[in-house]
């Protein structure tokens, strides 16, 4: 005698419709417009991009689950409402039906963790630059780590990023873990080359930040004492854009205002603010000898106000 | 004691009268405040939790009004990250966790046919521990309050970063409602191992009674990590240690694991005796046994140990080496599968039985539709990658609201309906509970359904305002509206409290035709409990001893529907 009762024996049919009719809406979800409000925003590179791909699949199943649950359970709160006359089953369990179900979400996490798995190189690890990305010539950019990924080719721009209280300090060098005071540095907004591969070392000076640009991928914690490593490759076609951000991890008072953003440029322009950041950087130090000589202080900063 | 040591000359002793003055029945506060009745523990701690509650939610309330606009100026910045602060450590720490002590408190005896907890006196002094830590930690308020949030990471918890008082009286805080748990938690376990009712095997437990005891067991475990933890955090602020400073050899990360060590299983802690709540309520009002009570138990116990595995899953955003991140991603994915279970099983309750809409009844049905959806979002936030894009935004706030408050806080709701006969004497409103139930329901998701849509468009967590780009402003707006709506709810049931404490309808013992042995003793239970404790015979005592008064008196109704065989589970 079968027990099951009729609506989950007709169950496959009712999960394969659910299926594609979720797969269909989260389709048609899926652009542009609804980033921000169903899937995370993501449209300045390929790791971002994946991330939402990755996203949107979990989505999908996810509405199937959502729209099997809640339609079981609005469905018996209606279909069983005590009447006059009805008697409930005295139903204590059923072993194929628990193990079934038992299974049955096992075997939909196993695919999550596939296609997790399927999608993970791709945000991980690095891309090589593209063919109008800034020429990696000049060795004191390129990454050097042992420990993070690096694109096949080994060549990225290398950007240390180091969170302070309430600010965002960018330094332009290969080696973040030896402070070379010649590096070009920046704040707040950080100017990178379009189409070419920028890997950053990210750590906090103080207390614990977070570097997140949305639409340039995850976010990563910046610790004091360690680093923390991620990528992203603005395609060419959106040079001249600014992306924005702030930090995300509670920091202190002014948290709210800690924002950070990446000005995506093209890679002649990138290079020439590059040098003009060197300048203004050697000018200002200059200025600076030449107060401390004409006041005639030592150049110990401890004796200032 | 003179009369009776008088001695005789006679070999015999002769009997005698002795007479003692009868004291009256202690009344007053005098005698709340001395009592060691768990019934009056019980009681304290629910009204005591339910004030940290209030008082919790005004918290959360001033900061949807501070975010109802852009860039507003209504509270500054340091008072705004005070109130999170606040919010999230009343919540925690002074109302669910030990709402749950007060109804396990009250209701764990009851149930197993105890007349008191193992240790009236240690239970007395649980309570007196946790009111300890309201008043140190909300005594901060009148210097200076904690601002570090309910999560106090270092090094901004450290005396560089966070100077003042308040953040130590975070820390004894949690020194002293820790300590408060662990020696309920002992209490707890000592009852239910030793002084169940005779034939009451683990087989025939209450399902919230296994809550309480899983709910106990992760105390026991947890609380010592988060209690050797803070005492690390106490060291570095005051006596020159550096567990937690980068500059000289510590780690902000040893913080972080220790933490979530703790925090974790902490949400189950939470969450388990609302299940166990709903486990209780969904057969008595759907007039069908619970379907799978070995699943549903075994399945609370998997929880608890997988509830130890999975800290990390917090800090996949943290430098952290790629097989943390993949081991931490599918611990919490097997989570899923014992807590799918019990969904399953509870919705399983419900079908082919026959529903009575009470408000116990429809809390429960909101919380699992609610809870649902919060354990969607945790698979989103379980795959580490997408985790990277939403971890401390407010698509995080909206999924632990999801299952804390849409969880916990309506498995509370459901509880307090089903109960409240049962401390008082007297029936709540069911119109002001239901009228309570749909405003909350409705009031709920309003706030937090569109803030994963906060969090996906980038506003990270705990800040105090933020510029008016895209639709940041509308859906914050209509979450302040949101929340407003579910205040109200909740201030309906408080009234509805208050109204049926003296006027509702007197209950009698057995209000619900319930199962458990709660049920068969008077509304309030005398300070004994029971005169006669029956032999328990099967997971719904108060059914077969409904069905043995019916056939002693001669009949009655019919008896319910004989079970198919092949239906019949252990």
């Amino acid at each position: 005698m079968n027990r099951i009762p009729a609506a989950l024996r007709r169950k496959p049919l009712l999960l394969l419709t659910l299926v594609a009719a979720s797969l269909v809406a989260a389709l048609a979800l899926a652009g542009p417009a609804s980033a921000g409000l169903l899937a995370p925003e993501h449209d300045g590179s390929p790791n971002a991009e994946r991330i939402a791909d990755l996203y949107w699949i979990i989505f999908a199943i996810a509405l199937v689950v959502f729209a099997v649950v809640e339609g079981a359970l609005i469905y018996s709160m209606v279909k069983f409402r005590a009447r006059p006359g009805a008697v409930a089953a005295q139903i204590r369990g059923n072993t194929r039906l628990e193990i079934g179900w038992t299974v049955g979400a096992a075997v939909i996490l196993v695919a999550l963790a596939v296609v997790t798995f399927i999608e993970l190189p791709g945000i991980r690890t690095p891309e090589n630059s593209g063919a109008d990305g800034l020429k990696l010539a000049n060795g004191t950019l390129l990454a050097s780590s042992p420990t993070k990924a690096l694109p096949p080719n080994g060549k990225s721009l290398n950007i240390c990023v180091n969170g302070q209280q309430y600010i965002w300090r960018y330094t332009y060098q290969s080696d973040c873990r030896n402070n070379d005071f010649k590096a070009p540095f920046a704040y707040t907004t950080m100017v990178v080359p379009t189409d070419t591969t920028v890997t950053l070392d990210i750590t906090g000076q103080d207390v614990i930040h977070s570097w997140w640009i949305p639409r340039l991928g995850g976010k990563f914690d910046a610790v004091p004492g360690s680093y923390n490593h991620t990528w992203f490759k603005i395609p060419g076609s959106m040079a001249g854009e600014t992306f924005a951000g702030q930090c995300a991890e509670l920091c202190g008072r002014n948290h709210a205002d800690m924002v950070a953003a990446v000005r995506a440029v093209k890679p002649a322009e990138f290079e020439t603010w590059l040098d003009q950041q060197k300048q203004a950087i050697a000018d200002a130090d200059n200025a600076a000898q030449e107060q401390r000589k004409t006041y005639g202080g030592t150049a110990s900063p401890s004796t200032s106000p | 004691m003179a009369a009776t040591t008088e001695t005789t000359a006679t070999l015999k002793p002769v009997p005698q009268i002795v007479t003692r003055t009868v004291r009256p029945a202690p009344r007053g506060w005098v005698s709340w405040a001395t009592t060691t009745d768990h019934k009056r523990i019980g009681i304290m701690y629910m009204v005591t939790t339910f004030v940290f509650f209030l008082m919790g939610g005004a918290e959360a309330l001033m900061m949807r009004l501070q975010l109802g606009s852009p860039n507003n100026t209504l509270i500054a910045p340091q008072t705004y990250n005070a109130l999170f602060t606040m919010h999230g450590t009343t919540m925690v720490f002074l109302f669910v966790v030990p709402m749950m002590a007060g109804f396990g408190n009250y209701f764990v005896p009851l149930m197993i046919g105890a007349r008191d907890m193992a240790f009236p006196k240690l239970n007395a002094l649980s309570y007196w521990l946790l009111v300890a830590g309201g008043v140190v930690f909300y005594g901060s308020l009148f210097f200076s309050a904690p601002e570090a949030g309910w999560t106090s990471y270092t090094p901004l918890s450290s005396v560089a970063y966070s100077p003042t008082n308040g953040m130590d009286a975070w820390i004894f805080l949690i020194h002293l409602t820790g300590l408060s748990s662990l020696v309920g938690a002992v209490n707890f376990y000592a009852t239910i191992a030793n002084m169940r009712a005779p034939g009451m095997g683990w087989g025939r437990l209450p399902l919230f009674v296994w809550a309480i005891l899983t709910y106990s067991l992760l105390l026991i475990v947890a609380l010592p990590v988060i209690g050797g933890a803070v005492t690390l955090l106490l060291t570095d602020r005051h006596f020159g240690t550096h567990f937690y400073d980068p500059s000289q050899g510590g780690s902000p990360l040893l913080w972080q694991h220790l933490f979530w060590f703790f925090g974790h299983p902490e949400v189950y802690i939470m969450v388990l005796p609302a299940f166990g709540i709903i486990s209780e309520v969904l057969p008595v009002f759907a007039r069908k046994p619970i379907f799978g009570y070995k699943a549903i138990a075994a399945a609370t116990v998997i929880i608890a140990f997988l509830g130890l595995l999975v800290w990390a899953h917090h800090m996949f955003a943290t430098p952290s080496p790629a097989i943390v991140l993949v081991f931490f991603m599918l611990s919490s994915f097997l989570i899923a599968v014992p807590t799918g279970v019990k969904i399953f099983n509870w919705i399983a309750t419900l079908w082919r039985g026959t529903i009575e809409f009470t408000t116990s009844l429809l809390f429960c049905v909101g919380f699992i539709g609610t809870f649902v959806m919060g354990g969607i979002t945790g698979i989103f936030l379980a795959v580490f990658p997408v985790d990277w894009q939403l971890t401390d935004t407010y698509f995080v706030v909206a999924h632990l609201h999801y299952v804390l408050m849409g969880g916990s806080v309506f498995g509370i709701f459901a509880g307090i309906y089903y109960w409240f006969p049962k401390i008082t004497g007297r029936m709540l409103s069911e119109g002001l509970g239901k009228l309570s139930f749909a405003l909350m329901l409705v009031g709920f998701h309003v706030t937090f359904l569109i803030q994963h849509s906060m969090g996906l468009s980038g506003m990270p967590r705990r800040v105090y305002r933020y510029p008016d780009v895209g639709n940041l402003a509308t859906y914050n707006l209509i979450s302040t509206i949101g929340s407003f709506i579910l205040a109200t709810g909740i201030l309906i049931t408080v009234l509805n409290v208050i109204r049926s404490v003296r006027r509702g309808t007197v209950a009698g013992p057995d209000p619900w035709k319930a199962n458990t042995l709660e049920w068969f003793t008077t509304s309030p239970p005398p300070v004994n409990n029971f005169d006669l404790v029956p032999r328990v015979r099967s997971v719904e005592p108060m059914k077969d001893i409904r069905r043995q008064v019916e056939r002693q008196s001669g009949g009655g109704e019919q008896p319910a529907q004989p079970v198919e065989e092949s239906l019949i589970r252990g």
